[in-house]
């Protein structure tokens, strides 16, 4: 036997290696900030191993790429803002234990593996280690009976759209007598059986739409979302989301691409649906975390949009808005865990009036945030929906866009219902607003309100970046 | 002969199942499962994979199902508890259901058997099935396996997250 | 049905199942048959070696036990992956050595760390 080229999987291996040394450590030291700080150290090692870890190895099983790489850098840059919310949110939540960070650690080694998938078993392993550790991780608040519901609903229909996609897996195995993603296509395309390939087709992007949680799949989300401690809210919203869009990309654009015709009209009905589900429930909710619950479902509706104009624009449009949801969302997950004192959770609007006069600045925060959630410029979330629309307009789709563009337009409004709780009303009597003065939190929160400004203002390197790695 | 008891083993993983989901009693259920498992184990040695039965005898028979008798203990749950359907809408669920079925019919009555690739019966019962198993599994499949260990990995970190009584922080 | 045989080395097994089952139906059949029937109070109690039978016959389960069947499935899956390697460990040789030590040393990490926590502990 050969000794198979290392080289590609070496980010993986490193990281591997640091989080069983984690979680080794974690056992003896006690201070948890010396764990958070250990994770982020074995974050930015792995970042430094991604760029020189180019190639094909494993027959094809594993690829390292320019699109896998921008993803991964999308994992670990939420990996990290995690962290940094998380320190002091898991203490006052009273749940600090150091397993929190491996967890977290080897959730993100799932999604690394899922963005390199070259095989679907691979694909489908990474992606059971990545929905395993999430599931813990929602519900790692022992004593809270909302954070075990969480967990146990997601678990039951996490482990239900596993078995479908190992059922979509087997029968395009069935199909072609292969996995690898790379030669799908072509013996689909030979084999000519099109209903059959079709009902695989569909079962693969039922399992694909659980995890970024498209319409109707998306069933989970709020319950999930509401229950699970926020600062696994933030993570889960942006993590395991980018890392299905990652999947689609790769199983649908290359693996599938002969049956494009065919998917792209599913993936059409399904983003109209998410994005008219998730935008006009959200008008209702009155519980923040529920409400950016369906703003995530929302945004899945429209990142699919990227994938529906299937050329390197459009999916190049969809992992920038991937980078740029990562910013905003967890930017706005990270003012509630602000917001999250000893004495209360601070999360329904009523809480929130009045949040200006107490606490201008972080008032100030969530209104970027809200903004760059409904896209309105100068914002990140502006330049985001900006080049999704104009990918979506040159692909030949431009009803689609327009009817993303109505969506958006309703959405502002229940963004900046929040900016006027803040804004408008006096505070209600009895809330304490105290916040929290972690400054790992006001570190993340300095990062994504930062890096949602710069890349509304100066979008172009982050544009041409993912075109790059794309093209 | 092998038509006979292809169906037979097929009817009653069905049939189990049936009986999993629809008893009220819990421990009930488990033993249906027990029943289901070793049919499933039937079905496995027809395809030649004396290791998958063997597996789906140790593992789940054995050790998933202790798994599952404790988890139904521990829960201590009641046959006279039986809730009021919680949610409603199965008339949709059921059409929904039933047109998925179709739709697998219809697709599955179409596929035609080709070459049947490298790992043929006479091959596999040359080599016997644990030794092609390993074979495909240790080298072509090297790096899913390794993957599969960091899975089981977080399974023991999972439990002890979740379960421990007290967790030592 | 292609692909699918008729594995005719396990014939013995299945006779044996066969038996087994019947064995067990015919022994309840035949009790039934032959028995006497006299029930009375004593006789309907279930027995506890003598003793009046106490409470509730379900207890809770501690979530003790939980912890340690999910130990003991990690492991006896370890334990499977083991079967198929040492039967072709002859062929792929020090390859095969050195990825199951990986697999193992994973394990074994997380080993240490259900010690360390007193996992195995009875507390």
């Amino acid at each position: 036997m050969n000794m198979p080229d290392l080289q590609p999987l070496m980010p993986e291996i490193v990281f591997l290696g640091l989080a069983l040394f984690v979680l080794l450590a974690e056992l003896f030291i006690k201070s948890k900030e010396t764990i958070g700080l250990m994770v982020i150290v074995s974050v930015a090692a792995t970042a430094y191993m991604i760029p020189q870890s180019f190639g094909v190895t494993f027959s094809g099983m594993f690829i390292s790429d320019g699109y896998s790489s921008f993803f991964k850098f999308i994992f670990l840059l939420n990996l990290i803002l995690t962290i940094l919310i998380s320190i002091q949110y898991i203490q006052i939540e009273r749940a600090e234990f150091g397993e929190y960070y491996t967890v977290l650690m080897f959730s993100t080694l799932g999604m690394m593996i899922m963005a390199s998938a070259g095989d679907l078993i691979v694909l489908y392993l990474g992606l059971e280690l990545m929905a395993l550790s999430t599931y813990i991780l929602a519900g790692f608040i022992r004593h809270d009976a909302r954070s075990t519901e969480s967990a146990l609903k997601y678990f039951l229909l996490g482990a239900f759209s596993s078995a479908i996609l190992l059922y979509g897996i087997m029968l395009l195995y069935g199909l072609t007598g292969t996995t690898d993603i790379m030669k799908l296509s072509s013996l689909l395309m030979k084999n000519g059986m099109r209903l059959q390939s079709i009902f695989a087709i569909v079962m693969v992007m039922v399992a694909f739409g659980f995890k970024i949680a498209l319409v109707p799949f998306h069933m989970w989300a709020p319950d999930v979302y509401e229950g699970a401690p926020t600062s696994i809210t933030a993570f889960m919203s942006v993590g395991p989301k980018a890392a299905g869009f990652a999947v689609i990309g790769r199983v649908f654009l290359t693996g599938l691409e002969g049956f494009s015709a065919d998917w792209r009209l599913l993936l059409v009905v399904l983003s109209i649906a998410t994005m008219a589900v998730g935008n006009i429930i959200a008008i209702q909710q009155h519980n923040l975390k529920r409400m950016l619950a369906y703003s995530s479902i929302a945004h899945a509706g429209y990142a699919v949009l990227g994938v529906i104009a299937g050329n390197t624009e459009g999916l190049s449009a969809t992992m920038n808005y991937l980078l740029i949801y990562a910013f905003m969302n967890i930017g706005a997950f990270s003012v509630l865990v602000l917001l999250r004192n000893e004495q209360e959770r601070i999360e329904t609007l009523e809480q929130i009036k009045g949040l200006a006069r107490n606490h201008p600045f972080a008032s100030a925060l969530m209104l970027i945030f809200m903004f760059s959630l409904t896209g309105i410029p100068p914002t990140a979330g502006f330049v985001g929906k900006f080049f999704l629309f104009r990918a979506l307009v040159y692909s030949g789709y431009t009803w689609l866009a327009v009817v993303a563009v109505v969506f958006s337009a309703i959405s502002a409004y229940f963004y900046l219902r929040v900016v006027m709780y803040m804004y408008m009303y006096e505070p209600e009597e009895g809330v304490t607003q105290d916040i929290s003065t972690a400054a790992p939190l006001g570190l993340a929160l300095l990062i994504t309100s930062l890096m949602v400004i710069a890349i509304g203002i100066y979008p172009e390197p982050f544009v041409n970046f993912a075109r790059l790695v794309v093209g | 002969m092998v038509e006979a008891f292809f169906i037979y083993f097929a009817l009653m993983v069905v049939f189990c199942s049936v009986m999993v989901v629809s008893r009220k009693n819990p421990v009930h259920s488990v033993l249906w499962m027990l029943v289901m498992f070793f049919h499933v184990a039937g079905l496995y040695l027809m395809l030649n994979a004396e290791f998958l039965a063997a597996t789906q005898i140790i593992v789940y028979a054995g050790a998933i199902l202790v798994l599952f008798l404790f988890v139904i203990m521990l829960l201590n749950l009641k046959e006279e508890i039986a809730t009021e359907h919680s949610v409603g809408g199965w008339p949709g669920g059921l059409a929904l259901a039933v047109s998925f079925l179709l739709f697998a019919l219809l697709a599955f009555t179409g596929f035609t058997v080709k070459a049947s690739g490298k790992w043929s019966i006479q091959e596999v019962s040359r080599l016997t099935h644990t030794k092609a198993l390993g074979k495909v599994l240790y080298t072509e499949y090297l790096f899913p396996f390794e993957v599969a260990s960091v899975i089981l990995l977080v399974a023991i970190v999972g439990a002890v997250v979740l379960a421990k009584k007290k967790l030592k922080s | 049905m292609p692909g699918t045989y008729l594995p005719e080395s396990y014939l013995p097994i299945f006779i044996f199942i066969i038996i087994a089952t019947l064995f067990g139906l015919g022994a309840l059949l035949i009790g039934e048959i032959v028995r006497l029937r006299r029930p009375y109070h004593e006789k309907l109690m279930p027995y506890e070696s003598g003793i009046d039978p106490v409470g509730e016959p379900r207890v809770r389960f501690s979530i003790r036990f939980y912890v340690i069947a999910m130990l003991f499935v990690v492991f006896d899956v370890e334990a499977i992956f083991l079967y198929p390697w040492a039967v072709v460990f002859d062929k792929i040789g020090l390859y095969a050595f050195v990825e199951m030590v990986i697999f193992i040393i994973i394990l074994f990490v997380g080993y240490i760390y259900a010690w360390k926590k007193d996992a195995f502990q009875w507390e």
